[in-house]
């Protein structure tokens, strides 16, 4: 088995430079020997949390390039696949080869854990911002988003439509809200953290009486708008609705002055990945220009790719005052966040 | 005196030759202790543990159980929940039994068939049907009560994101259990003490309250009290349906404690409430049976009379079609119109339909395949394996063949007690830890589908073996059969069709279960029901739809390839959902 020689010299390599400079291993092409080694595997697992049209539809791209090497995505939502993923670890079951969720503190505390295998592909070496990859090269910022508030815009004229995020505690909008779990959804999780500290809880209190649906997912509130079950979505993906106004649903996004909550989804390769070399192909293949291009063009997200083009008419990520959010300071706010969410909105 | 005579023939037998009957008895023994004792005692010892890396003994847990207001506002709302259900239940299935027992209504066989198919139907399938049809704003029942009144767009006649909306919605998939009761005791009431009555002088609704309802009247409680039952232990219908009316009933809390970091020891203890209400209510449920069976062999005569409706027939006949309709009717074609739709909003025309989710269903999203694979293999293995042990346990038990033969029905009947998400906790305790690594492989959810249907395949089989005298047995012992080989070729072609029925029931019972799946499945064993549930909490209505009718398509097509008989007629119908 040549190729697995190579590869395992290739990692050794990497490896033997990790300890002496505590530092990125050295950065990887997707050379004809590692597309080889993983042919052979002809299979790769990835445990994600975007959308599942989104990533089935890149799964189809990377089975165009690759039509061996069978995708298997498994698609939840970011809290579960971090449920998951805990769950097998600490079972000693190791499915998984490649994992990205949408809550950044997931990946602070699978690399405390020693869970990740540090590997950095050359285009997230050459064109990533330094603030979007992990120093140690455990993972990347695959792709980023809003969580938006957005509206129904013929079943709520502009005229009536919230401007910030206070006007939503208007007794007009009762009983019109639809808004996502953060017990589910890292987004949700990242946007109320960040909202609780820039608005205050008694926001969310307040927000509590207003009869808001609640929905699990952050691609749900989207839907629940394209469906007409509510006018108004407190949060959710803004990658969603972009995808619903490309359907041509009537959809419009409000950023408000206060600010919009990011969500940055990292991804990452599995120390215990049973499928290695598809795992590393599929994690470089994550990260190239034609897979970020597709996951701008068809699934609206953002990208960090510096030659990713966005569709005409999104307001560009520069344009709009973000809120972002620190891993480190939410990570010990996890449980305090879903015993206040529960007491305000009852799950 | 059969017993007896067995006994003495037995010990005849044993000398002779090799009798199979003990290592059987001691692999039965060894296999359902394992299926119901084992999960059991780690449930119970995990309660008393901290949760985290070094665990230790602590009463902490029953402490927030008890302190926690969430943990007890939602037990609260489940046993409110519940018993609203039972009521709901009782209140619609009664009629309806007596419409269709006692009367001369029209398609009354067909109505039977219908109530039957709501059983094959999982309880979360329905939950996410009556999303479609009743949500306030995008339910196609308030879209047309809006357009048909010219109402303003927030105006709503129904909202299933409600407490109401759950126990309708649960009803919908409970009454059944209180009807076959119903029904079949009506069957039974014999009609000479009605006759009696109206010799009397007593009206026919005289009759009707002072004879006949007395005489049914256990089976109804009795009915009611396994709706009850299923309410309170169903995990699906609440998740769908409570969470977006933002509360938790008690299923769904136990599975929230489950998000990473994992509280395992609360959700054990968290479980054990439940555990316990639910043997007292199996205990109150089986008393009452009790008497209802000494009530029907206390006058077993004559054919029940039939009354003739008259001009009442029309309000009967539109009684029944309305509870049809919203619960079994309406449903499906709920189901089937989204699965042919953009979205559930869409109006039904030319433009609108199309295939794009059965393209997503079949071709794009890659679990489908897998799920459907597990979903059938596990299916059919647990069918076959339960129906096995179930016609050996209750060929050992009623036949009495050995001491300590009932031991094993008690433990065969046992998991009947334990509800779906207790069980999921259980396994999940027992089978995830460096010693049985058997989470994350299929076998977890084997052990679990034998434990849950068990007591279904078990009771099917039992009421079976008590139809067939063992006298035609003996014939084979005495010309030197072993027992196995005349149960296999005597007794089982006799009870054929009630092995192929209980084979049904099992097979049915596996695919539509959610609660205990739930907590056990991993990427590489995903099943139908829980890839439904998963898309369910990304709002993918079109492709739950989708996956909703091949689900229905499999079970209704293994259901008729094995038989044509009803499936249903034991009592302590297992189906959670």
């Amino acid at each position: 088995m040549w190729f697995k020689t190579i590869t395992a010299a290739a990692l050794g390599m990497a490896f033997g430079a990790l300890p002496a400079l505590a530092e990125a291993p050295a950065p990887y092409q997707v050379t004809p020997e590692l597309e080889a080694a993983a042919r052979q595997e002809g299979k790769v697992v990835f445990y994600t949390a975007t959308d599942v049209a989104v990533a089935e539809k890149l799964a189809g791209l990377f089975r165009e390039k690759y039509p061996e090497i069978q995708v298997q995505v498994e698609r939840a939502g970011s809290e579960r696949v971090f449920q998951r993923i805990g769950q097998e670890y600490t079972s000693g079951i190791y499915n998984a080869d490649v994992i990205e969720t949408s809550d950044a503190v997931h990946f602070q505390y699978f690399k405390r854990e020693g869970w990740l295998e540090p590997m950095v592909p050359q285009v997230v070496a050459d064109s990533w911002p330094a603030e979007e990859k992990d120093p140690d090269g455990n993972f990347a910022a695959y792709r980023a988003h809003l969580s938006v508030m957005a509206y129904r815009t013929d079943l709520l004229p502009e005229a009536d439509a919230p401007k910030t995020w206070t006007d939503l505690l208007d007794p007009k909008y009762k009983g019109k809200m639809v808004k996502a779990h953060p017990g589910y959804s890292g987004t949700v999780m990242t946007a109320t953290f960040v909202l609780s500290q820039t608005l205050g809880w008694d926001w969310f209190e307040k927000l509590g009486q207003q009869n808001v649906m609640q929905v699990q997912s952050s691609t749900e509130p989207p839907k629940k708008l394209a469906q007409g079950e509510r006018a108004l979505e407190v949060d959710g993906n803004e990658y969603n609705v972009f995808r619903l106004q490309d359907e041509g649903v009537p959809i419009k996004i409000v950023y408000p002055a206060e600010g919009t909550p990011l969500a940055v989804g990292n991804a990452a390769v599995l120390a215990e990945a049973p499928n290695k070399n598809a795992a590393k192909l599929f994690y470089a293949f994550l990260f190239s220009r034609e897979a970020q291009q597709l996951n701008s063009d068809f699934g609206g997200l953002r990208s960090f790719h510096p030659e990713v083009k966005e569709k005409a008419g999104r307001t560009p990520l520069k344009d709009i005052k973000v809120l972002e959010s620190d891993p480190e300071k939410l990570e010990p706010m996890i449980d305090e966040i879903k015993a206040n969410y529960e007491k305000y909105f009852g799950t | 005196m059969a017993v007896i005579t067995d006994t003495t023939l037995n010990d005849d037998r044993r000398r002779k030759g090799v009798d199979l009957s003990w290592p059987t008895f001691g692999f039965l023994a060894a296999l359902l202790g394992v299926l119901v004792i084992l999960p059991l005692f780690w449930l119970i010892w995990y309660s008393f543990r901290t949760s985290g890396r070094r665990p230790e003994f602590t009463l902490q847990n029953y402490v927030s159980l008890v302190t926690d207001p969430a943990m007890l506002r939602s037990y609260a709302l489940a046993i409110g929940m519940a018993l609203a259900v039972g009521i709901l239940s009782c209140l619609i299935a009664t009629p309806m039994a007596w419409l269709v027992a006692r009367t001369d209504l029209p398609g009354k066989r067909w109505i039977r068939m219908l109530v039957t198919a709501s059983f094959v139907t999982p309880p979360f399938l329905g939950a996410i049907a009556y999303e479609i049809i009743a949500a306030p704003n995008s339910g196609l029942v308030n879209i047309i009560y809006r357009s048909a009144l010219g109402l303003s767009a927030d105006s709503y006649l129904v909202n299933i994101y409600s407490f109401p909306g759950l126990v309708f919605a649960i009803a919908c998939f409970t009454f059944p259990f209180v009807f076959t009761l119903v029904a079949n005791a009506l069957d039974r009431v014999p009609s000479d003490l009605e006759d009696a009555s109206s010799i009397l002088g007593g009206g026919a609704m005289t009759t009707l309250r002072k004879v006949t309802i007395p005489m049914v009247l256990p089976a109804m409680l009795a009915g009611t009290l396994i709706a009850i039952l299923q309410a309170l232990t169903m995990f699906g219908s609440p998740a769908i349906i409570a969470l977006p009316a933002g509360f938790h009933v008690i299923t769904t809390k136990i599975w929230s404690l489950f998000q990473f970091p994992p509280k395992p020891g609360l959700a054990a203890a968290a479980a054990i409430p439940l555990l316990l209400i639910t043997i007292v209510l199996l205990r109150a449920q089986k008393a009452i049976l009790g008497r209802r069976g000494y009530t029907v062999l206390g006058g077993k005569s004559g054919t029940p009379r039939i009354t003739e409706l008259g001009r009442w027939k029309w309000a009967a006949i539109a009684f029944v079609g309305v509870i049809l309709s919203l619960t079994i009717i309406l449903p499906y074609l709920a189901l089937v119109k989204t699965a042919f739709t953009g979205t559930i909003g869409d109006a039904i025309s030319f433009d609108t339909l199309t295939l794009r989710h059965w393209k997503f269903v079949l071709f794009e999203f890659s679990a489908t395949q897998l799920a459907l694979r597990n979903t059938f293999v596990l299916g059919v293995m647990t069918a076959t394996i339960v129906t096995a042990v179930a016609l050996v346990v209750s060929y050992l038990v009623t036949r009495k063949s050995l001491p300590g033969a009932r031991y094993l029905g008690v433990l065969a009947t046992a998991p009947v007690a334990i509800p779906g998400i207790v069980l999921g906790v259980a396994l999940f305790l027992s089978y995830a830890n460096p010693m049985f690594q058997l989470y994350g492989t299929i076998w977890i959810l084997l052990i679990a589908f034998m434990t849950i249907e068990l007591p279904a395949g078990y009771q099917q089989m039992s009421s079976a073996f008590q139809g067939v005298h063992p006298e035609l047995e003996e014939a084979g012992r005495i010309l030197g059969a072993s027992r196995l080989k005349t149960l296999w070729d005597i007794t089982a072609p006799l009870l054929r069709t009630s092995v192929v029925a209980a084979w049904c029931f099992v097979f049915v019972g596996t695919i539509r279960e959610l609660s205990a799946t739930i907590l056990l499945t991993t990427a590489n064993t995903k099943l139908v029901s829980v890839i439904i549930y998963d898309l369910n909490e990304s709002g993918d209505l079109g492709a739950i739809c989708v996956l909703g009718i091949i689900l229905l398509a499999i079970s209704f097509a293994v259901v008729f390839v094995a038989n044509r008989l009803p499936v249903l007629g034991g009592s302590q119908m297992n189906a959670r959902g």
